[in-house]
């Protein structure tokens, strides 16, 4: 290998990597507010990519309907129980707050489809479409089960990631599909090829990730999730209901899931279940900081990001394999560096 | 017993299938069997031990490719392959066991999914294992010159097999390495406090799930008799989960419960949804991802439990009068028993224990008061290990034990209960009590998987009953431990220290939740406790309790000791007064 290689596999590594971090992140916002291992985070990727590509070809993107039917939905979940009259009486409300944004979502997308070379509009659907579904999987399926434990929450996430997988099956078929570069400009720097695509995917990944550090440390939203992740019982004491904290968590998670899927869209075909393999690098990523800490889930990523680059050079077959393996030896310090066992008691 | 009756009916069921099943039916019974072995071992590491693998179809992978490679490349017989595929799964698995299990309980699925997911990969890309297309020719098994390579005789074999795994799986957690196996659960503080060794074993559990799963592999490879990667992918480890946690991972028949919903569920997804839904997509996962959702919304623990509520009650786990287990010799009354000697703890900042010193000598009972706050139960905390101690020495007859592990501290006898009872709430208050006398037996996994070891189990639970008995509990035998009043599970908090044959009792408010009558009889047994020759540290906040029992309080406040003499002089020292006052008298 000589320096250009390793210049232009840094490049690629570095532009993995940002992606790879971005979702350690969302899965550490996740797991420190819920105790969820957000295992479906992969299906948001998946989702907002082929969204993303049907509208470019002009077509309505399944996962409207998906919106539209998660509204109806929670609004359901919201009345089961509730005396009949309640029950009535609340529905309009709840019908315009559930249903507002699924039916906003669902016309920009239409309007979007109209308008194939119009690319601003197409990023502003697809990110209404797939946030929303966060806080909508949250509510139906881990809200009535929010103090259940670990194990059965990971248990959850897995079947959800199976709908979630089968339904991009149904949406948007076997094939994969690219969408249309945002740029095809390119940079020589010396020997290296920058290409505009890569400059993009690392400075979104840092504004984003700058956002949400904004959003943690400054905001009441963000400090009221923070104090969920540190003590929930001791945050819902103080106001914080934990309803609120887990949907906004999974709003966010959304939200970044949907980022990367963007930022993807146009470097790599996307099949429906391309997001879990993406996904799961990134929960690589976040093992390194023991699923607790942002700064080590974004090296991490990083070093995912590199393991993967090199590998896909000198031994391409064993790529994943390296990558995973890799968690290995990340544990094996950890263990080392842990004197005791941390095995927590339940009283 | 009545209880044997459901197993007996399932038995038999399993006996009749072949006659009664099309062949079809038969495969379809023999993937079962398979995947119920696999989720076995789930139920034992995630429903009973608390700890999650998301590995296991790599370890089914291990074992079928150890015997393909060795019974087609080099032409072994299928018995080596499974001798080869045993060790291979043991070591793999006592490596992940090692660098996760001393972490937090989080990394064994973290790492069972890297694991799982690489070895997957390598099982498709190394030429030595035929890549994607895998290895064929693989030879039937023969036992004894009678070859089994036809449906119903792999039937008789696996469900043979599967019934041998499920009958030594009960017996080993009706045994006393499987009441410890259960307290790894949350409560592997406690555990360590009686000698449990629980980092040991919960790569013990682990390697046991493991080689179940290596078994069913083995299995599978002769059954199929060609193997590929697809069977041991990731999903493969995922469905193995999800079948002891909808079966309900707590009971041993939840593995067979589970393998069979979900195979079937999956088949007769297959079957029925292209009809109704057209064959355009993958609908059966779609629909089993919502089943299992809203099972786990209505059952969180699986669909055992419920069906157990139907069937005639559980086991009863009787104790038959035997010969008492060996005492420890007692000490001569007044020999110095623990010795502290300027002890300190801080956390961060906060000094808990600052500089404390004091003697306790044998045959007495010692209370230790204070206001909240003041370090009493941090100073059991140390002195039984559960701590580390910043600075200061603890003596105990006249050994070190400031650096000595829980475990060590355990076996030199000393004993404790604990301020919030730390008890398993859904087992008998016989089975909590003899998780006390865990170090006064020492058969392991496989006696007692073969029940080699009933004599020494009927000693160590006719030694819980009698302690029950003693503490005034003989009416609870058999009581869920969680049923009981806050008061009764203090007291068989004492039960269980008094299972390990303490020469130190450390009582952490013993009293507290008792009513006036039952005090009276707490205290009557303390003092029979001490003319046996067992010396007791209690930290009470009643002092009327305290008064009229212990020989010398001990005061703490603020981590320093305060005040140290007879009851009565205690009472009226300025300092103590002061502290629980506010005000100088």
């Amino acid at each position: 290998m000589n320096l250009d290689i390793a210049l232009w596999l840094s490049q690629d590594a570095i532009t993995n990597g940002a992606v790879y971090a971005l979702l350690a992140i969302a899965l550490v916002l996740v797991y420190t507010v819920t105790r969820i291992i957000f295992v479906p985070q992969g299906e948001f990727i998946s989702f907002a990519a082929l969204s993303l590509a049907s509208l470019q070809a002009g077509q309505v993107p399944g996962t409207v309907y998906l919106l539209i039917a998660g509204g109806i939905l929670v609004v359901a979940a919201d009345s089961v129980g509730l005396p009949r009259a309640v029950a009535l009486q609340r529905l309009p409300g709840r019908l315009i707050r559930q249903m507002a944004l699924p039916l906003a979502a669902g016309g920009i997308a239409w309007w979007s489809a109209s308008r194939p070379d119009d690319l601003w509009l197409q990023i502003v659907a697809t990110l209404a479409i797939v946030t929303p579904l966060g806080p909508m999987v949250y509510r139906l399926a881990f809200q009535p089960i929010a103090h259940a434990s670990v194990l059965v929450l990971l248990i959850v996430a897995v079947a959800v990631h199976y709908v979630l997988t089968g339904m991009g099956l149904v949406f948007f078929g076997g094939e994969g599909l690219r969408s249309n570069p945002y740029s095809s400009l390119s940079f020589n720097v010396g020997v290296l090829n920058v290409t505009a695509q890569s400059l993009l995917i690392v400075f979104a990944s840092v504004t984003l990730m700058a956002a949400l550090w904004f959003v943690f440390e400054r905001t009441l939203y963000g400090k009221a999730l923070n104090a969920t992740a540190i003590n929930r019982t001791g945050a819902q004491l103080i106001g914080v209901s934990p309803s609120f904290s887990g949907q906004l968590s999974f709003a966010l998670a959304a939200f970044i899931a949907a980022i990367s899927g963007l930022l993807i869209a146009p470097t790599t075909t996307v099949y429906y279940d391309t997001g879990f393999l993406i996904s799961l690098k990134g929960f690589v990523g976040a093992t390194v900081g023991g699923m607790a800490s942002y700064p080590l889930a974004v090296v991490g990523s990083l070093l995912v990001g590199f393991l993967e680059a090199g590998s896909s050079f000198w031994w391409s077959a064993f790529k994943d394999s390296l990558v995973f393996t890799l968690i290995v030896p990340v544990l094996l310090w950890r263990s080392l560096a842990t004197p005791h066992s941390e095995g927590d008691e339940r009283q | 017993m009545k209880a044997r009756l459901p197993p007996m009916i399932a038995i038999a069921a399993i006996a009749a299938a072949p006659l009664l099943l099309s062949d079809y039916y038969i495969i379809l019974m023999n993937y079962i069997g398979l995947a119920s072995l696999v989720a076995l071992g789930l139920v034992l590491l995630t429903g009973v031990a608390g700890l999650t693998s998301f590995g296991q179809a790599a370890f089914v992978g291990l074992g079928a490719y150890a015997t393909a490679v060795v019974t087609t490349r080099y032409g072994w017989s299928p018995w080596l392959g499974l001798a080869v595929g045993m060790t291979l799964t043991a070591t793999a698995a006592l490596f992940l066991g090692f660098i996760t299990l001393r972490l937090s309980d989080q990394y064994l699925p973290l790492g069972t999914i890297a694991w799982g997911i690489s070895i997957y990969f390598a099982f498709g890309n190394l030429v030595f294992l035929g890549e994607h297309s895998g290895i064929p020719g693989i030879p039937p098994l023969s036992l004894f010159g009678w070859t089994i390579d036809t449906g119903w005789r792999l039937y008789l074999v696996i469900w043979l097999v599967v019934l041998l795994a499920l009958l030594a799986a009960r017996n080993l957690l009706d045994s006393r390495i499987g009441r410890a196996i259960r307290t790894l659960n949350g409560h592997a503080r406690m555990a360590e406090s009686f000698g449990v060794d629980t980092g040991r074993l919960k790569i013990i559990v682990f390697v046991y799930s493991a080689l179940l799963a290596s078994l069913a592999g083995w299995l599978y490879a002769h059954f199929l008799r060609y193997v590929s990667p697809s069977p041991f992918g990731i999903n493969a480890g995922i469905d193995y989960l999800f079948m002891a946690v909808i079966g309900g991972s707590g009971h041993i028949w939840g593995a067979v419960a589970g393998a069979s919903i979900l195979t079937l569920m999956r088949e007769w997804l297959k079957d029925i949804l292209p009809h109704l839904l057209g064959r355009n997509g993958n609908y059966e996962i779609i629909v089993f991802g919502l089943l299992v959702v809203l099972l786990l919304h209505r059952t969180s623990s699986g669909l055992m439990p419920f069906l157990v509520r139907m069937l005639p009650g559980g086991r009863l786990l009787r104790p038959v009068a035997a010969a008492p287990l060996p005492q420890r010799p007692r000490l001569a009354r007044g020999e110095t028993l623990l010795a502290i000697d300027r002890v300190s703890k801080s956390f961060g900042a906060i000094g808990a224990v600052r500089e404390l010193s004091f003697e306790l000598k044998a045959g007495g009972i010692v209370g230790l008061i204070g206001p909240n706050g003041a370090g009493k139960s941090t100073v059991f905390n140390l002195a039984t290990g559960l701590l580390p101690v910043t600075a200061g020495s603890i003596m105990f007859r006249g050994q070190r034990i400031e650096r000595l592990g829980s475990r060590e501290i355990a076996e030199l006898g000393i004993a404790r209960t604990f301020q919030h009872p730390n008890l398993l709430a859904d087992r008998s208050a016989l089975e909590n009590a003899a998780i006390g006398a865990h170090l006064r037996g020492e058969a392991g996994l496989i006696a007692a998987s073969l029940r080699l070891e009933r004599a020494e189990e009927a000693r160590l639970r006719d030694e819980a009953a009698r302690q029950l008995e003693r503490v005034g509990l003989g009416a609870n035998l058999h009581d869920a431990a969680g049923s009981l009043p806050l008061g009764s599970q203090r007291i068989l908090e004492i039960a269980r220290a008094l299972c390990a044959d303490p020469l130190l009792l450390l009582l952490d408010e013993p009293a507290a939740g008792l009513r006036h009558l039952e005090k009276q009889a707490l205290a009557a047994l303390l003092r029979d406790l001490r003319d046996d020759g067992v010396s007791i540290l209690l930290v009470e906040h009643d002092m009327n309790f305290l008064m009229g029992l212990a020989d010398r309080v001990l005061v703490m406040e603020f981590g320093r000791l305060i005040a140290d003499g007879p009851p009565h002089a205690v009472q009226s020292d300025p300092a103590v007064l002061e502290a629980y006052l506010g005000v100088a008298a």
